[in-house]
């Protein structure tokens, strides 16, 4: 079962602060969620060894770019905040 | 000539769009009539476009001179609100992208703006694709035009209410769980979730990056046959597009094979009227020539459970982008690290905010193999199921589309595991990545309202072209 310190530390992880009075509540519809999605605990390990899928590349050659800047002021106007050419954040040192 | 918007179709429009009947242009205003008239109590669209005349002009201009005339040309489409059409808004019915223009176009959108398709809007939604009901948009839930104390379904239940209210011929929708097929259901239409990657994309925001595909709304099945031929194909802009060529085409059966998975189909949850209707339907198709035999998947029972590992595992990173940063809303709050909280915490909506805690859980260090990694097997041993049904020699496969017709507004909100077994039938189809169509099937009498119902195709990877086949017999017997 979950602990409200579970949802807290996972909040943290994921930058999400949630509302005091929205953890308990949280808290149980996740633990209840989580109980249901535990169906599939019942395979066995030999099965998701066997089952997990192949892999490939899927990347095209890293060729023709665009022009530089080509999209950055259409891209930089849909920033919250933004100065010369670049997105604008609080200071971080 | 008087246009009667109720029994248009994209087929008959184009037929008298070509004809000269009337113009795009009437076409668009009848649309526009009809939404001024019902929108404020639907809700279906966000917002209507204020260039929606001119864009007709244009597809005028192509039909006047007999010129790159499309059967899309001048048709009136709405758009889900998670769909890019460069520089209009998009907001995914979330509050985080208030203020948000796209910079540019989805492959769907500039295929259908190539075509002459005419947009008129863009289409309240769960927000971010996130729920069965579309009562989890920041902008008020959309009702269902056939009992407006009911919802649409979700997440694409506005672009599904305004095709139902007449208020668009057709409409775009994304379904990564069932988001086109149950309002689809729900709303009396045809909706089609098309072989993960035969429809590219780009430009549609991401929730489940394995599952997510974007599919047409439609009246019947020849016109989201129609949408769904403009909008499919290779895409470069998305590794993920497939090829005719991936699975092959295989020809048209003399007499189709449905499988019937009764377990499944008939299991508990199932609404009175719906296992009845259910049961109709498999009559109809055997007197239309079918070969009905049962089918098993023993897998299929798992796929919810897979689903809501899955789909939270990816959600959860995939929304990691709105930051407050790069695009969209900010909320301040006293650092970098209190912007990124206050952001996210208050402006994605409830639900958002649960799969995102889900997700987190399931892909930490200490549980990854216990859900996700067992979650990822469970869906390549459903896979192998439908493989091996679809070799035998089964056409397609048939269930239910939903486990009830259309529920009240606020009966499920309480509690988010009601709301997901709503996708209990589509999701086996996305977790597959096989197509899926969704079909009118009749109706349920509650309330005194007749409310429509659904049945739902399934068949393998890149065999749309059975699920059109199939839906037409289908249409044909129903009546």
């Amino acid at each position: 079962m979950l602990k409200l310190t579970d949802i807290e530390n996972l909040a943290a992880l994921a930058r999400l602060d949630i509302p005091a009075e929205e953890k308990e509540s949280l808290r149980k519809e996740i633990d209840s969620i989580l109980g249901y999605v535990g169906e599939v605990q019942k395979l066995s390990g030999d099965v998701v060894k066997k089952e997990a899928g192949d892999i490939k590349n899927v990347f095209r050659e890293d060729m023709n770019p665009h022009l530089s800047g080509e999209f950055t002021e259409d891209l930089l106007a849909e920033a919250p905040r933004w100065q010369d050419n670049y997105i604008k954040v609080k200071k971080i040192l | 000539m008087k246009i009667d918007l109720h029994n248009l179709t994209i087929t008959s429009a184009h037929a008298h769009l070509t004809k000269g009947d009337f113009t795009a242009r009437e076409l668009a205003e009848a649309y526009l009539s009809i939404i001024e008239k019902k929108n404020h109590e639907i809700n279906a669209y966000l917002e209507v476009f204020d260039d929606v005349l001119e864009q007709a002009d244009e597809a005028d201009k192509r039909l006047k001179a007999k010129k790159d005339v499309h059967v899309l040309t001048g048709i009136p489409l709405a758009m889900k609100d998670n769909i890019l059409i460069k520089g209009r808004r998009a907001g995914a019915a979330s509050k985080i992208l208030e203020g948000y223009y796209a910079t540019y176009d989805a492959t769907v959108s500039r295929k259908l703006k190539e075509a002459g398709a005419v947009f008129l809007g863009r289409t309240n939604m769960d927000e971010f694709a996130m729920g069965g009901s579309t009562e989890n948009s920041a902008y008020g839930p959309t009702k269902n035009p056939h009992d407006t104390s009911r919802v649409p379904g979700g997440s694409s239940g506005g672009s599904a209410a305004a095709v139902s209210m007449n208020g668009a011929l057709a409409a775009l929708g994304s379904d990564t769980g069932g988001s086109i097929r149950q309002p689809a259901s729900f709303c009396g239409l045809v909706g089609l979730k098309p072989t993960y990657g035969s429809v590219s994309r780009y430009g549609l925001m991401a929730m489940g990056s394995s599952l997510d595909v974007i599919g047409p709304f439609a009246k019947t099945v020849e016109d989201a046959q129609i949408i769904f031929d403009a909008i499919h194909g290779k895409d470069p802009l998305d590794s993920t597009t497939i090829s005719e060529n991936t699975y092959g085409v295989k020809t048209l059966p003399k007499k189709f094979v449905v499988g019937v998975p009764y377990d499944f189909a008939l299991g508990e949850g199932l609404h009175k009227t719906s296992a009845e209707n259910f049961k109709k339907n498999i009559q109809h198709l055997e007197a239309a020539g079918c070969e009905i035999r049962e089918v098993a998947l023993p897998n299929i029972k798992y796929s919810l459970a897979s689903y809501y590992i899955i789909i939270p595992a990816e959600v959860s990173s995939n929304v990691a982008r709105y930051d407050g940063v790069k695009f969209g809303a900010l909320e301040e709050g006293k650092d970098l690290l209190g912007d990124y909280l206050l952001t996210r915490g208050r402006l994605f909506g409830k639900e958002v905010r649960r799969r995102i805690i889900l997700g987190t859980y399931v892909l930490s260090a200490g549980y990854y193999d216990a859900y996700y990694g067992k979650a990822v097997a469970v869906r390549s041993l459903i896979r192998a199921d439908f493989k091996k049904v679809f070799d035998s020699g089964v056409h397609a496969v048939v269930t239910p589309t939903a486990p009830s017709p259309a529920f009240k507004i606020g009966e499920k909100t309480g509690d988010p595991l009601q709301m997901y077994l709503e996708d209990i039938f589509t999701v086996p189809a996305n977790v597959a990545g096989i197509p899926a169509i969704s079909i009118p099937s009749g109706t349920a009498d509650i309330d005194s309202k007749k409310l429509p119902l659904g049945v739902q195709f399934m068949a393998a990877h890149g065999q749309e072209q059975l699920l059109f086949e199939i839906g037409k017999k289908f249409e044909k017997m129903r009546g």
